[in-house]
């Protein structure tokens, strides 16, 4: 007890020593200053907004800038960044991103993996790109948001995927199934209210199982070997068909030149024996006896071997070489 | 005894700032409080910021305000139609009577075993009451058939759907939960996942259904090559007919046009013309290899023996 009480006494003896203490005091009010300062003013950076809180109780959201605020605590601010777009993955991780971006080789199979409306299974990796819609919702509403998120994008990314076939997923449908889980997603978090704006659901990689990928590929190939077939036949078709065409052409051109002849021909042959018969007309008997007489003249002069016989003898007798006669002009004369 | 004096009041500041403090409460935004009295709860505090209280005899308790999560196991349930599946299920609550649920469940930790009783045997029910395919799908939507496939698919149609059912779990779920001061907000079917031995067994399924698509796109291909080659047998015989009609018809006309020009002038004289045209062909039909045998009794020779 004494020695407290020496302790006390050599303690306040101490006090009056009037330089000792003014530069106590003078430190206590620079700390004080300075925590006044710190707790007064804040910034808010273009990216965010703050949220400020008195005794707890939410009292305003503040823009960029510089700000003022109650003092030691009173008032306190969270800063929120309403504009930068955050994301998750589903069923992949990137694990550097860049230019080529380095996918983690673990799979997520358990996110991924989920079933078709007809009962098939299919692997589905997507990205939620998000940003925080309403900082005082997202703050005060939901804990742990980012999981909520997650949670309800693979909720709503199955109900999608739950409502088609594994071909509309792994073919045409890709664009609908991430606009409606981007619906789906919006509409759960908004009756959660966590204040979570979803920018976009996209799908990246949707393939069958590992286990049926060969079958999958093989649907592929016939579809391939399928539309091959049927190129080489209209190939064929288009080589022999425009070929046929043109030979059928070309038979009825052959056949119009053939009439074209034909009337042509009989009209010539008409035209010079009408005008012969009108000349012979005229001179029936002289004509006719002298056509005869040009013609055999023409036969016998081309004729090699020719035997004339007196209608009188009764043997094969030769006469002369026949050549000799056809050559006489004399005789052809003679005969007319 | 300034000394002691200065003590006294040291003391009593002391104290009186710890009065203040201890009568002072702040309750924040994301969170209520219950305060009791000798450990018995006497009031609830729902609205955030600063409070007063009795000190040293009240103390608080904080409970969250916010939604809360639950996730579940992944459990494996028989749906009705006997297959095995694995249902994963998250849900959301929140503490809507922090007074009751302090007093039925003290903490948060010992509302997820509640809630894990209640959710799950909730879902195990409905999951087992249900097909499987009402529990995959949402609605009656038509599913996108590959192009090739031609066989017709009964679409089941669906009763209830995935949404439906979760309304329901939520709703059958929620009739417990008050009791614990809790809301459920929200029940939802994380994954279903076919059990490892159904999987396989899918699996099969889906590699026969592709390679009978696989089948049909290759009888597709030689249907096809059939069809074409046949249009082409077709169209060529079809071609080459109608040209030969066309050319015959062509030839036929003009024989006839020229047969009636060759009538009308030879029947001026038929005689004059069997004449000339005999004429006309004996160049021809007596060539030089011919043997011509005459006798002067012919018209031409006649003379060979006389002028009369």
């Amino acid at each position: 007890m004494d020695f407290e009480k020496d302790g006390i006494e050599e303690f306040l003896r101490r006090i009056p020593r009037r330089r000792k203490r003014k530069i106590v005091v003078t430190a206590i009010i620079v700390v004080v200053a300075l925590i006044f300062f710190r707790t007064t003013f804040y910034t808010v950076d273009a990216q965010s907004v703050g949220v400020v809180q008195l005794f707890g109780k939410y009292t305003r959201t503040t823009q960029p800038g510089l700000h003022f605020m109650i003092p030691f605590g009173i008032e306190t601010v969270t800063k929120v960044p309403v504009t930068r777009i955050l994301s998750q993955e589903f069923g992949f991780r990137t694990q550097k991103p860049g230019v080529r971006t380095v996918r983690s080789q673990k799979v997520f199979l358990n996110e991924s993996l989920m079933l078709t409306g007809d009962l098939n299974v299919v692997v589905v990796e997507w990205i939620v790109q998000y940003k925080i819609g309403d900082p005082r919702a997202y703050l005060f509403n939901v804990n742990r948001v980012e999981e909520t998120i997650r949670d309800v994008s693979e909720a709503a990314m199955r109900q999608v995927v739950g409502d088609r076939s594994v071909d509309g997923v792994l073919t045409v449908e890709r664009m609908q199934i991430g606009e409606e889980a981007t619906l789906k997603m919006q509409e759960i978090l908004d009756r959660y209210g966590a204040g979570i704006q979803i920018v976009t659901v996209k799908l990246q990689n949707v393939t069958p199982p590992d286990q049926v990928k060969p079958a999958f590929n093989a649907v592929n190939e016939a579809k391939q070997e399928k539309e091959t077939m049927i190129n080489e036949a209209m190939k064929e078709y288009n080589t022999i068909i425009p070929r046929a065409s043109g030979d059928a052409e070309k038979m009825i051109k052959e056949a119009e030149g053939y009439a074209i002849d034909r009337v042509n021909r009989a009209e010539g042959d008409a035209a010079r024996f009408l005008s012969l018969w009108k000349s012979y007309s005229v001179a029936k008997d002289v004509t006719r006896r002298r056509l005869y007489m040009e013609t055999m003249s023409t036969v016998l002069s081309q004729v090699e071997k020719k035997y004339i016989i007196d209608e009188d003898e009764t043997g094969i007798l030769r006469v002369l070489p026949l050549d000799e006669l056809g050559g006489k002009s004399s005789l052809r004369g003679g005969g007319k | 005894m300034g000394n002691i004096k200065q003590i006294i009041i040291a003391v009593v500041g002391l104290l009186a700032i710890f009065v203040l403090f201890s009568s002072f409460y702040t309750v924040d935004q994301r969170e209520q409080a219950v305060i009791t009295q000798f450990g018995n709860p006497v009031r609830v505090v729902i609205d955030p910021g600063l409070h007063v209280k009795i000190p040293f005899i009240q103390e608080i308790r904080f409970f969250e305000k916010r939604i809360l999560e639950w996730d579940g196991r992944a459990t494996q349930i028989p749906t009705k139609d006997k297959k095995f599946i694995l249902v994963d299920t998250y849900a959301r609550w929140r503490i809507i009577d922090p007074l009751k649920f302090y007093q039925s469940v003290s903490d948060e930790l010992g509302a997820q075993t509640r809630l894990d009783n209640v959710i799950e045997s909730t879902v195990r029910d409905f999951i087992t009451e249900n097909p499987l395919i009402e529990v995959v799908r949402n609605s009656n939507q038509v599913l996108v058939q590959s192009e090739g496939e031609e066989i017709e698919r009964v679409d089941v149609v669906i009763q209830t759907g995935r949404q439906k059912l979760t309304r329901a779990i939520l709703a059958k779920a929620s009739e417990m939960t008050p009791a614990y001061g809790i809301e459920l907000i929200d029940v939802e079917v994380k994954h279903i996942n076919y059990v490892q031995s159904v999987r396989e067994k899918v699996f099969g399924r889906m590699i026969a259904e592709r390679e009978r698509i696989a089948e049909q796109y290759r009888s597709e291909g030689q249907g096809g090559r059939s069809r074409i080659l046949g249009d082409m047998e077709k169209d060529l015989k079809k071609i080459t007919s109608e040209a030969y009609r066309t050319a015959e018809e062509i030839k036929g006309k003009a024989d006839g046009q020229s047969t009636k020009i060759y009538a009308s002038a030879y029947k001026k004289d038929p005689d004059f013309y069997s004449f000339t045209k005999a004429l006309e062909s004996y160049p021809d039909a007596i060539g030089k290899e011919s043997w011509l045998i005459l006798t002067t009794d012919s018209d031409f020779f006649r003379y060979l023996k006389s002028v009369r």
